[in-house]
């Protein structure tokens, strides 16, 4: 089926519903989504939404703005770190005024509070800064962002799922190919603009906080046509995931207070953050977790240590952490009242993605050479705010604002700008993969490949990395690849087929990893998330630089592209 | 340990009508349902249909039928089950295909009360105030994830038209919210034949929830509001 839209939107998270509320209204949109809209992973964040309030102790955008800096180790771009601290305050006004339910002072303004890496004044102490919602901040945004996206009437497109990307020969974006899983159709989009909305792929490791829905579709497609990919390298661990599970347990636990002990009940973090201690960014607390671990003073010289709520008072936990109690006593059967939770790192964020500049535009070499017409924003995007760490509520930050710039600048794109044709059958490519997975006859089964790729990504493209480690990494993707070719699925259905969906989503997770591989073995530093521990210190002559990874004919091609620097002189990163 | 489940199955590609079908699985007591239906699905049968994405209990993904229970099959331990579980789609929906089921009356129900903040009045230059006790007259139905748990709980909902515990808890949300002005127009879709007055304080719904939402209290919330503001 063919469909026409200005503008289309793929995602239906918290990056894509901003961008869709600025086109509401103003132009033809759609917004496709492979999950209903409220399904969206953005209804997982638990802890804050970052902005220079001030509204419980003096603050203002020049700290945020440089806490990300440095929290991001001074791999951000700081005129895109500028933007975000700026706007930040104006987008969560906003948030506001769409009836967003933050939780209050008793003044009635929005109430704030710690988290990891937020500081007073470049580095005193921590800072009040995220705004919240208890610890369902993320969800109070997707439902907010989607009330208002009803209220103006977007069209919505649900269990839609995107399988290609229409770029002309000469390198214009003109619309996406999608299926209607409920009936297998294909449905080709016709559209001026198109934004990429499609979030992360922590599915690639096999701890994860992230959804069974985050396999990096938009980004694996992207990657496909020919678009590099920046700073794949990048992907942060968050300290606190219930062990085994990944289930995430908010920053927020610690910004209320809460503290890391390990096997012996130290306060470890003493040791590797003297300032902000428990409060660090993440890449360094969830190093100091392995270093505690490694050192044999993990529990019970297992590989977990404990998240200690204990000496918090009860109304505290009950009432401004209710979900995350609700998950220890689900999952755990344990009380954070009274007991310890085991916790581990879990695979968490990505840094990198699509680049593009401060207005969303998707941009395609050294140069930032935009794309006419392919804009994306959120966590499949990488602007970069978060460099080679993010800070914890920076993520929903850069949602609003940045979804909501890429929108605006789509407006003026589709008023100023005509309707490409399509290429000549246009959906060819998305119908000869469903068909070829459809038809396979091979013996390999997608959830064992799916699995090997897990373990053996947390395994050598985890925490700590190191050459040799990269090297066995990148041929058992290699070996996985062939078997790929080699899959069969029980289920020929038209109707609803997930396993189908599931096949295809491999495939993504594959090219996110080959990504993430080869651009971690050439980076011969540590900085944030990346640690080389063949490479242990980090190099700013050699690597204050961006990777840009693309897939060419002759194989994965890797160039650099220069950090903005504007303020901020890189510096060594203690806290 | 090992479990049975029974599962409904339905493809209207090749089935006339729903059957059951057991499949036996080794699992952990701590595990998931979630995680027994995605290892039948990845290992033993790929064909068997489901929605899920969080796998925590907070998209509204995987509701379903649980030993006649509405619940999250992500939010439901195994050990709290026993060894023989049977599984089937929620009540009430068109049945897609085996456990998914057609939520668009769902999300019909839900935007037929205006789940949005309405209030034309030019807002301030920073946020509209609003002090805790205000902001907590609606903070339990602000924790809604549209899993339909409730509505598919709820008897009238099966054999009558009419919008449902969700869509109520939604219209709650809104109603008792101090920087909302629409009260009169959602209540007057709520004084409707098939708004509130339908419900018989049956209390399913609240039993379903896997929130923790009273709803049937914010049902009644919304219910002494209408009569209040009639009288
Ligand atoms: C458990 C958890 C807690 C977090 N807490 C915080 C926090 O407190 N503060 C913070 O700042 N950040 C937090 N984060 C990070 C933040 O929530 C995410 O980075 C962010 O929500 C991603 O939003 P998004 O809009 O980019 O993507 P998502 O919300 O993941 O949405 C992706 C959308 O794309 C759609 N999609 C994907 N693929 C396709 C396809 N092929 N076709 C069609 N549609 C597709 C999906 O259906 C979905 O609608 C947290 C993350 C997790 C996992
Ligand atoms: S209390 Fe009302 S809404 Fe809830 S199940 Fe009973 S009749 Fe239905
Ligand atoms: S009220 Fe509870 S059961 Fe009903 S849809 Fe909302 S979360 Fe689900
Ligand atoms: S999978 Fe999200 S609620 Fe169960």
């Amino acid at each position: 089926m063919y469909h026409r839209f200005d503008a289309v939107i793929v995602g239906a998270g918290g990056a894509g519903l901003m961008a869709a509320a600025q086109l509401a209204g103003q132009c033809n949109v759609a917004v496709i989504s492979k999950l209903y809209p409220v399904r969206s992973h953005t209804g997982a964040a638990q802890g804050g939404i970052a902005a220079a309030l001030g509204n419980v102790e003096e603050d203002h955008w020049i700290w945020h703005m440089f806490d990300t800096v440095k929290g991001g180790d001074y791999l951000v771009d700081q005129d895109a770190a500028e933007v975000l601290a700026r706007e930040a305050i104006d987008a969560i006004i906003e948030l506001e005024h769409w009836g967003f339910p933050f939780n209050r002072t008793p003044d009635g303004r929005i109430d704030q509070r710690r988290f990891g890496g937020h500081t007073r004044n470049f580095g005193e102490g921590p800072v009040r800064r995220a705004c919240y919602a208890a610890d369902r901040t993320g969800h109070m945004i997707l439902q907010t962002l989607y009330q208002t996206a009803l209220k103006k009437q977007v069209t919505f497109f649900d269990e839609f799922m995107m399988l290609d990307l229409l770029l002309t020969d000469d390198g214009v974006c003109t619309g996406v190919v999608a299926m209607d899983i409920e009936t297998g159709e294909l449905h080709i989009f016709h559209a001026k603009a198109v934004l990429l909305a499609t979030g992360g792929f922590g599915r690639v490791y096999k701890v994860t906080s992230n959804a069974l829905a985050a396999t990096g579709d938009g980004v694996a497609i992207a990657f496909r046509r020919g678009i590099p990919l920046e700073d794949m390298e990048f992907y942060q661990f968050h300290p606190t995931g219930i062990y085994k599970m990944g289930i995430l347990l908010s920053e927020a636990c610690r910004g209320e207070g809460g503290i890391l002990r390990n096997g012996l009940g130290e306060r470890f973090m003493e040791r590797y953050a003297p300032t902000l201690l428990d409060l660090a960014p993440r890449d360094m607390v969830s190093r100091a977790i392995y270093q505690e671990i490694r050192a044999g003073r993990g529990v019970d010289g297992k590989d977990y240590v404990w998240l200690d709520l204990t000496h918090l008072p009860p109304e505290v936990i009950e009432t401004k952490l209710p979900d995350i109690t609700d998950f220890v006593r689900t999952y755990l059967g344990l009380d954070p009242v009274k007991d310890l939770i085991p916790i581990q790192p879990t695979a968490h964020y990505a840094m990198g993605g699509i680049p593009t500049d401060v207005d969303g535009r998707v941009t395609i070499d050294e140069k930032n050479t935009p794309i006419p017409g392919l804009y994306a924003a959120g966590e499949c995007a990488c602007v970069s705010v978060h460099g080679a760490n993010r800070l914890g509520t920076n993520s929903l930050v850069d949602l609003v604002v940045f979804g909501r710039r890429a929108g605006r600048h789509m407006l003026t794109f589709v008023r100023e700008n005509d309707f490409h044709p399509l290429p000549k059958e246009p959906d060819y490519r998305a119908r000869a993969e469903v068909e070829w997975i459809l038809e396979n006859e091979g013996t390999e089964r997608v959830a064992t490949l799916r699995a090997e790729l897990q373990e053996a990504m947390m395994t050598d493209a985890g925490v700590f990395r190191t050459g040799d480690g990269l090297k066995r990494l990148q041929q058992k993707l290699g070996e996985l690849r062939t078997r790929y070719s080699q899959i069969r699925i029980d289920d020929k259905s038209r109707t609803f087929n997930m396993e189908l969906v599931e096949a295809i989503e491999l495939g993504f997770l594959l090219d996110c990893a080959e990504a993430i591989a080869a651009s971690a073995l050439a980076r011969e530093e540590s900085r944030g998330a990346h640690y080389r521990e063949d490479f242990p210190a980090r190099d700013d002559a050699n690597w204050l630089k961006h990777t840009l990874i693309a897939r060419t004919s002759g194989g994965l091609q890797l160039s650099y592209k220069p950090v903005v620097i504007t303020r901020f002189e890189p510096k060594e990163r203690v806290y | 340990m090992q479990v049975t489940l029974r599962i409904q199955r339905f493809n209207p590609e090749t089935d006339s009508k729903p059957y059951y079908r057991e499949y036996t699985v080794e699992v952990e007591p701590t595990d998931r349902v979630l995680d027994a239906l995605n290892y039948i699905k990845w290992y033993q049968d790929g064909t068997l249909t489901f929605r899920r994405s969080c796998a925590h209990g907070v998209c509204g993904s995987d509701a379903m039928r649980i030993n006649g229970r509405n619940r999250l099959a992500c939010k439901v331990l195994i050990k709290d089950l026993g060894p023989k579980i049977t599984i089937e789609p929620l009540l009430g929906f068109r049945i897609i295909r085996d456990l998914v089921v057609d939520m668009e009356p769902f999300f019909a129900q839900y935007r037929a009360v205006m789940p949005y903040l309405i209030n034309d009045e030019p807002p301030p230059v920073r946020e509209r105030l609003q002090s805790p006790e205000e902001r907590a007259l609606y903070d339990d139905t602000t924790k809604c994830i549209l899993c339909a748990c409730c509505t598919a709980a709820c008897p009238i909902f099966w054999t009558t038209e009419w919008l449902g515990p969700a869509a109520i808890v939604n219209a709650h949300r809104f109603l008792f919210d101090s920087r909302d002005r629409a009260a009169e127009e959602r209540l007057a879709i709520l004084n409707q034949k098939f708004g509130v007055w339908r419900c018989r304080t049956i209390f399913n719904c609240t039993e379903a929830c896997p929130r923790g939402i009273q709803v049937t209290n914010a049902i009644e919330q919304v219910k002494r509001r209408i009569l209040f503001e009639q009288s």
